[in-house]
């Protein structure tokens, strides 16, 4: 697969978390029974006053955030994916967004590649509901170091804030240096190309570096996009791909309604530009259990699927 | 605490009549809106923003506030008209409650209108944001109170007892929250559409200090809530037993103005009535 170094992104939260808490002294952590595989506990060692365990009841916990910051606090609450957003949309629609509160919402174990707990903890939705709210910033970092600098920007920017992040380790893609000028809703582009676009989110921009070097065997030039920011969405970056390249593909772990790949096409539209747009992603199903590996392969998002979708864009 | 004397009282009784004034004008003009909840809720918001919390109008968001959080969101015109008293807007505003343009929103919106701490109107939140401002409070040291007021039939809500959990976990003994037992909600009596006794027996085995009274008399609501603060363990739950559409004869006990508004000769024998009651108040002051 890569022979790159691996690293955690939900340790990248916890490591950014705990940096942060020496910062800014009004940064609490709130968590939902899940600090162990979230990585909040990192933070709840050190600062264990500032540390509140809200046991699973997840509705309360967002609510409560949202009272913290009425007074000032910048809290981070956390669970996994599923329960930080559909199972409490009401309390972050009321609460957060529309209270336009500055609760940061971080969200772990997002996607298919949680694996074989099955669709109960597969959140394929999530990037879908935040991003229809009003106020609402919505990301989905790639690796553990982008993950870090997201977390930085989330807690040093005002605002409702949204983030997910998968379960598994990922290989790390950025060094600090690459990473120092991120922006909240601008994109990076991770490999150089002209032939077509491959717009990534997330745990899709490894696979859509390792499609970039086999298409350049092929002699198939892709540019990569890292979207860490679903909104607000990098219209310009989107423009520009569309308009000097032969196509785009959009790919996340995540349903294709919705998502970047709806945000993409709504770009593509409402700028009135033609151009060929192939959506990666659940195609509006509910998915199983199984290897991680395994579901990515059944569910066509690997770069397998991004090469073959390559070829598909420039043949047409 | 000190106790308030009769003549203080009786002017508490006055705000309460012609807050029920403003409540029955603005929602006869914005012709919707919710009478029987607000009317039910005056006696607890006039003893909370008239004889206990500390607070100034002019300096809303005074971080050492107390803060008042109207979980019951569609008893926004109660609030509202509250809040006009107290100074936080002027009360000519209150004629234009839900209305396009006008900050009071059908439900209270807290980025429009001072004074409003939370955002509420879906029902079950308003405690655990208080538990959160509480919570904050306890961190910073501060000794605030955080005062929160449900319905009764609100509390059919699963989040509310998650909050109710936590707040006894925590120890949040700086929360007062307050029920508004009218007995009544949209589709009949609590009892009939999701059973609520015993309603006291309840909230105290979830760990809470539970009080229970008349939620019309002001002194019984003001020595329950003086009550409350001096409890150091545990967060405090007021049963305030209330009267659905209090003040308004044909508002009383009457689930059919739960959310209709009334109509011109509605409104017209309810200010009546009303306006009796405050030259019978005025003559006694």
């Amino acid at each position: 697969m890569t022979d790159k170094e691996m690293k955690n992104p939900r340790n990248a939260y916890g490591e950014a978390l705990v940096e942060l808490g020496k910062k800014h002294k009004n940064l609490v952590v709130l968590d939902a029974d899940l600090s162990k595989s979230t990585k909040t506990i990192m933070f709840a060692k050190q600062y264990p006053k500032r540390f509140f365990e809200m046991g699973i009841a997840e509705a309360n916990m967002i609510s409560t955030a949202a009272g913290m910051a009425s007074c000032g606090k910048i809290p981070f609450a956390s669970t996994f994916a599923v329960f930080a957003t559909g199972r409490v949309y009401d309390q972050i629609r009321m609460d957060v967004a529309y209270s336009n509160k500055n609760v940061k919402i971080f969200a772990t174990h997002g996607g298919i590649s949680v694996g074989k707990d099955g669709v109960s903890h597969q959140m394929l939705e999530d990037l879908a509901l935040m991003r229809v709210l009003p106020n609402m910033t919505v990301f989905a970092p790639s690796d553990a170091t982008q993950t870090k600098k997201i977390v930085y920007l989330m807690a040093e920017n005002k605002g409702p804030m949204y983030a997910r992040v998968g379960r598994a380790n990922a290989p790390i893609i950025y060094n600090d240096k690459d990473i120092k000028d991120i922006k909240i809703g601008k994109a990076m582009t991770v490999k150089d190309g002209s032939d077509l676009c491959i717009i990534a989110t997330g745990t899709m921009v490894e696979p859509a570096i390792q499609a970039h070097n086999k298409l350049k065997k092929q002699n198939i030039s892709a540019r990569v996009i890292d979207m860490h920011t679903i909104k607000p969405i990098d219209k310009e970056t989107i423009i520009k791909c569309a308009k000097n390249t032969n196509g785009i593909i959009t790919a996340e772990e995540h349903s294709i309604i919705g998502g970047l790949g709806a945000a993409v096409a709504e770009t593509i539209v409402d700028n009135q530009i033609s151009t060929k747009l192939i959506r990666m992603g659940i195609k509006d199903i509910f998915c199983e259990s199984g290897e991680p590996a395994d579901l990515l392969e059944k569910y066509h998002l690997n770069e397998k699927y991004m090469v073959e979708n390559a070829i598909k864009i420039l043949k047409k | 605490m000190k106790q308030l004397s009769k003549q203080e009282i009786l002017k508490l009784e006055l705000k309460a009549v012609q807050i029920r004034k403003h409540i029955i004008e603005m929602l006869y003009i914005a012709k919707s809106g919710h009478p029987g909840g607000s009317l039910s809720a005056v006696e607890a918001l006039v003893a909370i923003y008239f004889a206990q919390m500390k607070h100034n109008p002019k300096r809303p968001d005074d971080p050492n506030r107390d803060r008042f959080i109207l979980s019951k969101g569609h008893a926004a015109p109660a609030l509202y008209a509250t809040l006009a008293e107290c100074g936080y807007f002027n009360t000519d505003l209150l004629k234009n409650l839900r209305q396009s343009g006008c900050m009071l929103q059908g439900h209270p919106a807290c980025t429009c209108v001072p004074g409003v701490e939370a955002s509420t109107g879906s029902l079950g939140h308003g405690l655990s944001f208080a538990n959160g401002v509480a919570l904050a409070g306890k961190l910073d040291k501060k000794n605030y109170q955080v005062y929160v007021l449900l319905g009764d039939g609100e509390t059919g809500e699963g989040q509310i007892w998650e909050a109710a959990a936590v707040a006894s976990h925590y120890k949040l003994n700086n929360i007062t929250a307050m029920i508004d037992r009218n007995y009544l909600q949209i589709d009949g009596n609590t009892e009939d559409v999701l059973k609520l006794e015993s309603v006291y027996e309840r909230w105290k085995s979830f760990g809470w200090k539970v009080i229970e009274i008349n939620g019309h008399d002001l002194e019984k609501i003001i020595n329950a809530l003086n009550q409350a603060k001096e409890n150091k363990q545990k967060p405090t739950m007021i049963i305030l037993n209330t009267v659905k559409g209090k003040g308004v004869s044909f508002m009383e006990n009457n689930v059919d103005f739960h959310g209709v508004p009334p109509n011109e000769m509605e409104r017209n024998i309810a200010i009546k009535e009303l306006t009796a009651v405050e030259k019978q108040l005025e003559a006694q002051l």
